[in-house]
């Protein structure tokens, strides 16, 4: 109990942290700023599963003001934190909690009053939809973050919570909070919070974000967390090159419709990254289940309210009115994003799945076998393991082959390429050094946290920073590449991206330089 | 003198041999006259280069005779060989500009041992030649690459412990020009891709017995090594795939396919018509999948074809020797073990006019009257291999010996239906033979006196000949002064006499097979000693031979490196004695049913580069004589021991031994002393013939 207790403790003392530099750059202009050091405290290692960093359960529901226009409301919530972190006492924790459940309670006034504003204004001023649009989005990300971080530690964390406040055992029991998850999409502004579900088309939300959760927990505890999409979204503001990765197979591709004959419609990452196999064809909103989605379909109007339309299928029956649709990746900077100048659309919602786990995730799928491919696509992964056997057939620049004769192909090609020999020494040394990988970095995790000073947040999240950038330059798998490269005396030019370990950089660590540099 | 100074004027800066003078007299006075001081280094090395034709170890003496005379004989030396390798880091060190490094009498080289040699001398070697040797990996392969940059030649066959990372580490060798890397049979097409990628300069590549390879690295190496001239691809998998983007080498001239057995009518039919013009040796013999189709249809690819081997590989028929006319310019066919179909061995006369060398070896189907048609059309016909065609008669040795006048091999062992009246035409009409192979043969005094005629002999094989004696080998001795081998093996009718005749009328003499001549006694070898090049000598069975006879053939014979002296019962510790202070350059001896003792066999271990011993039923041998012995010779590779010392030396030593390479044969072969007459052996193998 005690250890729970810390570990909670901990949780709170982070969560406070978290809030003061929410404080301090809570303008709602700057979300650049925000959301990078959000991104800063979820997330000090991109490409790596942090099983050991206890959940933030504050940061979300802080968060989930600062769309509003009231900061003084968080500074004064804040004003009174600090010296409730000093010490690790019960009464601290159940300060904490009380914050929190509050916390939630202005979230759900602040939904339910955007909510009324939209219905009144029923043109829909541009500047409340934007408004909304930076809400919802930096709300989700941040609850799909906090929930799929924290889940491993939520058992531990279960019995204590539920003791406290009943608000916090909703969030227990469903992994989180539903409140804002719905609100992927700019038609949907409007989600209900706690336990009351209204309608049915509300309750088939709720479900879906049930589901989700769940499944946020699951991908977590299988160690296959994809933090990337929040480090997608922190360096979004900042300027950067195509990323023109892996366009072919993302599909859409050749396809010219010219601009505006099609609907361009985008979805948010976290509706990417869903489990969704049905998709609405409106608005793009995916689904576990295809009765979820004809209940969801009833929201757009009557004429889905059909028994027939009801029956079967709606693809089928959306496809005869709705116009072309073409889908953008919500990356900004990406070529499949509808503000790139040579933006190419993505055909279906599928593509965008594929596509966004392709290019903006983390490649969280080891296979097993080799223990170096690593996939975003868990279809990818399968494929790779049908043919990722013992037989793995190397050339000298690094590129493998699953067939002997293609990789003589390939070095018939290409002027001085050699085939290489499998290292077996080598592959074996990189594989015992995979559990080293993780452990001594969990450790160091869980003690960089324990001795959290509260008082000067930025300086400590800093050193965090760093100390993590340090661990993970010494534990990365590329310490091991030297070896390969003086064996073969080849350089490795990047034919096959997915071997790069670092191929992570562009979206995700780019920004930790710039933060480590600015502050 | 005059060439000399012009030399040194044209080249001022040339080193020249100052002799300093040295105190103490120096043993060969002669080579420091004052001449010699002004000698260029070129015209130094002529005289040396004489100096060692004639006595390889006069290059020590002179070596020893002042430091100046040591200096220039280490610029000269091009070839070292060494016999262990622990002496390879001091040999290189002593010759800095041996260009060739031939490592074939150490049988166990240790990677460390090549690495540390290797990379103490100078990078000047060109040529290693580790075929013989064992107990390096690819660590070894790597410091020699890495040290020898200028490595062209490299022979590592039978490194049948050798696979892929060897032979990537044989990449890094980048110039080299010669490869074998025959019997490595862990290597894939993994490794070959390394090389092909790596080596392109490559002209001639061994990869016979690498089972490993496969079409996809046999095409690499089609694709990068353009250069290659020569290319053995025997006993490989090489299969139609792969095959026409070797005959698409554009320099291809030799190719050796032997044993392939995936390539059949379909790979040879595949190819393009002229497909390499380039090609001009081509040796398919053992394909067992080929028939007179495929050869048929591979001859319009290679238009410029000079020899052809299709032995042991399919019946010939007509319509394939018919075929080629297709290559009008074939030089050499080698048809050895095959089947005649009948008119095919007739057609050779029509389809092949230009044949210079034809070899019809224990064919079957060779028939007189075709045999005749045939070399009748083949004047220029200068070998010819008739060996066991035991049909032929006297009707083929006439057309033979009246078409083919100007035969220089002949060779029809077993031929023994050949009666010796016909013999007789051989020495009539083919003056120039210069080898003759009449083994087993009616051959009579009468015969050798007509090989009179032949003075260019230089190779005559007259075993099993009962019918000849001393007669026969004086007219021999006396015509044919270049003789350098003969075989005289179970002549029963020799003497003494006939053998001095020989030794005296032959001073070029360097192999003699005087094996079961039962009458021959120390005499012979004593005229026989008088043969310094003598470097064979076996005499097995010989009982009236003693050690008097050997320690005089140990005394004139100091290059003698083979002696068999198995069953000559008189042969003591005298003559081993004799051997291990003359004979250094012994490299092989079979003492088998000797007198010799542990002394006899202890003091044999003297000599440093004894690598072969037979020591079989050696009443005096004890188990710890023996085992004294094989410890000292450090550079034995095979030993032949009667199993019952198996059992009765430590077994720690025997693998001690082992661990130095050397191989150990366990004979289990009954004793028996007697050795049946030269015609009662004879007739027995008469019978195994006829049953």
């Amino acid at each position: 109990m005690e250890g729970r207790m810390t570990s909670l403790e901990a949780t709170m003392k982070a969560s406070s942290t978290m809030a003061s530099s929410m404080v301090r750059n809570a303008d709602p202009d700057q979300q650049t700023l925000r959301s990078n050091s959000v991104e800063q405290f979820y997330f000090p290692r991109p490409g790596q599963s942090l099983p050991g960093i206890p959940p933030f359960f504050g940061p979300p529901s802080s968060s989930l003001y600062l769309p509003n226009d009231n900061e003084a409301k968080f500074g004064n919530q804040f004003e009174s934190n600090p010296s409730q972190n000093t010490d690790w006492d019960p009464q601290a924790i159940v300060s904490n909690l009380t914050f929190l459940e509050q916390k939630i309670k202005q979230v759900k006034d602040i939904v339910q009053s955007m909510n009324n504003r939209e219905n009144q204004v029923a043109g829909g001023s541009s500047e409340l939809a934007a408004k909304q649009q930076l809400i919802t989005a930096d709300l989700t990300s941040i609850i799909i973050q906090l929930i799929s971080t924290a889940g491993s530690l939520l058992p531990s964390m279960k019995n204590p919570l539920l003791s406290s406040n009943p608000a916090v055992r909703q969030l227990g029991n469903t992994l989180g909070s539903p409140m804002g998850f719905g609100m992927n999409a700019n038609q949907r502004p409007s989600v209900d919070s706690k336990t009351d579900i209204p309608d049915t088309g509300k309750t088939s939300d709720y479900d879906e974000l049930m589901n989700n959760l769940n499944t946020a927990q699951d991908e977590r505890d299988e160690l296959i967390k994809c933090p990337n999409p929040c480090g997608g979204e922190g360096s979004e503001p900042t300027p950067m090159e195509d990323h023109d990765v892996k366009e072919s197979d993302d599909g859409g591709e050749g396809e010219n419709l010219p601009p505006g004959s099609y609907v361009v419609l985008q979805l948010e990452k976290e509706e990417i990254l869903a489990p969704h196999t049905h998709f609405c064809l409106i608005c793009g909103k995916g689904f576990k289940r295809d009765a979820n989605l004809r209940m969801h379909m009833r929201g757009h109007g009557d004429e889905y309210k059909t028994p027939a339309a009801l029956a079967k299928p709606t693809k089928d029956s959306g496809a005869d009115h709705a116009p072309v649709t073409r889908y953008s990746c919500p990356f900004v900077g990406c070529k499949r994003n509808k503000e790139h100048k040579k933006f190419q659309p993505l055909k279906t919602i599928l593509c965008v799945k594929n596509h966004y786990k392709r290019s903006h995730c983390d490649k969280s799928y080891t296979c097993s076998r080799c223990n170096t491919k690593k996939f975003s696509v868990i279809a990818d992964l399968k494929t790779h393991e049908k043919h990722c056997g013992r037989d793995k057939w190397l050339c000298s620049c690094g590129t493998t082959f699953s067939r002997k004769d293609k990789l003589f192909g390939h070095v018939a090609l290409f002027q001085g390429h050699t085939p290489a020999l499998p290292m077996e020494d080598v592959k074996v040394s990189e594989a015992s050094e995979q559990p080293h990988d993780s452990e001594p970095m969990n450790e160091m995790a869980r003690s960089m946290v324990y001795s959290f000073p509260s008082s000067s947040s930025d300086g400590i999240s800093n050193l965090d920073m760093k100390m993590a950038d340090d661990v993970r330059g010494y534990f990365s798998p590329l310490s091991f590449d030297p070896c390969f490269g003086a064996l073969d005396d080849f350089t490795r030019p990047g034919f096959d991206i997915s071997e790069n370990p670092f191929s992570f950089l562009p979206s995700g660590s780019c920004s930790y330089g710039q933060q480590n540099g600015d502050s | 003198m005059a060439a000399a100074a012009a030399q040194q004027h044209r080249h001022p800066k040339r080193r020249r041999l100052f002799l300093s003078p040295s105190p103490s007299p120096s043993p060969t006075p002669t080579l420091v006259a004052p001449p010699l001081v002004t000698l260029a280094d070129e015209l130094l090395f002529l005289v040396l280069d004489r100096v060692a034709q004639a006595d390889p170890r006069a290059l020590k003496s002179f070596a020893l005779a002042s430091r100046a005379c040591h200096a220039a004989e280490s610029r000269h030396r091009r070839v070292v060989r060494p016999l262990r390798p622990d002496l390879l880091p001091a040999a290189l060190a002593r010759y800095p500009c041996a260009t060739r490094l031939d490592l074939s009498l150490c049988a166990r080289v240790p990677d460390a041992a090549l690495a540390s040699a290797v990379s103490s001398s100078c990078s000047a070697l060109r040529a290693v030649d580790l075929s013989r040797s064992r107990g390096f990996g690819a660590a070894g392969v790597t410091a020699l690459a890495a040290s020898c940059p200028g490595l062209a030649d490299l022979d590592l066959s039978n490194g049948v412990d050798l696979g892929d990372a060897a032979a990537a580490e044989v990449g890094r060798a980048r110039g080299l020009r010669r490869l074998s890397l025959a019997r490595w049979k862990p290597l894939t097409d993994m490794g070959l891709g390394c090389v092909a990628v790596v080596c392109t300069e490559l002209r001639e590549l061994s990869l016979k017995w690498c089972l490993g390879v496969s079409d996809l690295g046999i095409q690499l190496l089609a694709l990068k090594c353009r250069k290659l001239t020569s290319l053995d691809l025997s006993y490989t998998m090489i299969t139609k795939d792969s095959f026409p983007a070797i005959m698409k080498l554009p320099n291809l001239q030799e190719l050796t396919l032997v044993g392939c057995i995936g390539i059949d009518d379909d790979a040879l039919d595949s190819l393009d018509k002229e497909c390499s013009k380039s090609l001009q040796v081509l040796d398919m013999s053992q394909c067992q999948n080929i028939t007179d189709v495929g050869v048929s249809s591979i001859l319009k690819s290679v238009p410029n074809l000079l020899e052809l081997d299709l032995s042991y590989c399919c019946p010939v028929t007509p319509s394939m020797v018919r075929s080629f006319q297709k290559i009008p310019k074939l030089q050499t066919l080698k048809l050895e073990g095959c089947k005649f179909m009948a008119y095919a061995l007739k057609a050779i006369g029509t389809s092949c006019v230009s044949l210079r060398e034809l070899s019809l070896s224990k064919c079957s189907g060779v028939m007189d009257t075709e045999l005749s048609l045939a070399v009748s059309r083949l004047k220029n016909l200068l070998k010819l291999d008739i060996t066991c065609c035991r049909n032929i008669t006297d009707v083929s040795l006439a057309a033979i010996t009246s078409s083919c006048t100007s035969l220089i091999s002949l060779r029809m062992e077993s031929c023994s239906r050949v009666s010796s009246g016909a013999l007789q035409l051989i020495g009539k009409h083919c003056s120039h033979l210069e080898e003759l192979d009449l083994t087993d043969s009616d051959l009579d005094d009468e015969g050798l006196k007509a090989l009179a005629r032949c003075s260019k002999l230089s190779s005559l094989k007259i075993g099993i000949c009962l019918k000849i004696g001393d007669e026969g080998l004086t007219h021999i001795g006396r015509s044919c002064p270049k003789l350098r081998d003969i075989d005289l093996y179970r002549c029963g009718g020799l003497s003494d006499d006939g053998i001095i005749q020989i030794a005296q009328g032959c001073p070029m003499l360097e192999c003699i097979n005087l094996s079961y001549c039962t009458e021959i006694t120390d005499r012979s070898l004593i005229s026989l000693s008088k043969c310094a090049k003598l470097n064979t000598l076996e005499i097995r069975g010989c009982p009236m031979i003693t050690s008097t006879g050997l320690s005089e053939i140990a005394m004139g014979c100091r290059l003698l490196s083979k002696l068999d002296i198995k069953k000559c019962f008189e042969i003591n510790d005298v003559g081993m004695l004799y051997l291990s202070q003359f004979s250094h350059s012994l490299r092989q001896i079979n003492l088998s049913y000797c007198s010799v003792t542990d002394i006899g066999l202890l003091s044999l271990s003297s000599i440093s580069g004894l690598q072969n011993m037979t020591i079989v039923h050696l009443a005096g041998i004890t188990p710890n004589g023996l085992t004294a012995t094989l410890m000292v010779c450090g550079c034995l590779t095979k030993v032949k021991v009667h199993e019952a010392f198996k059992s009765m030396m430590p077994a720690h030593m025997i693998k001690n031994v082992e661990a130095r390479g050397c191989v150990f044969q366990w004979i289990d072969k009954p004793f028996k002393v007697e050795v049946e007459p030269c015609d009662v052996w004879k007739q027995q193998s008469q019978d195994v013939l006829v049953r």
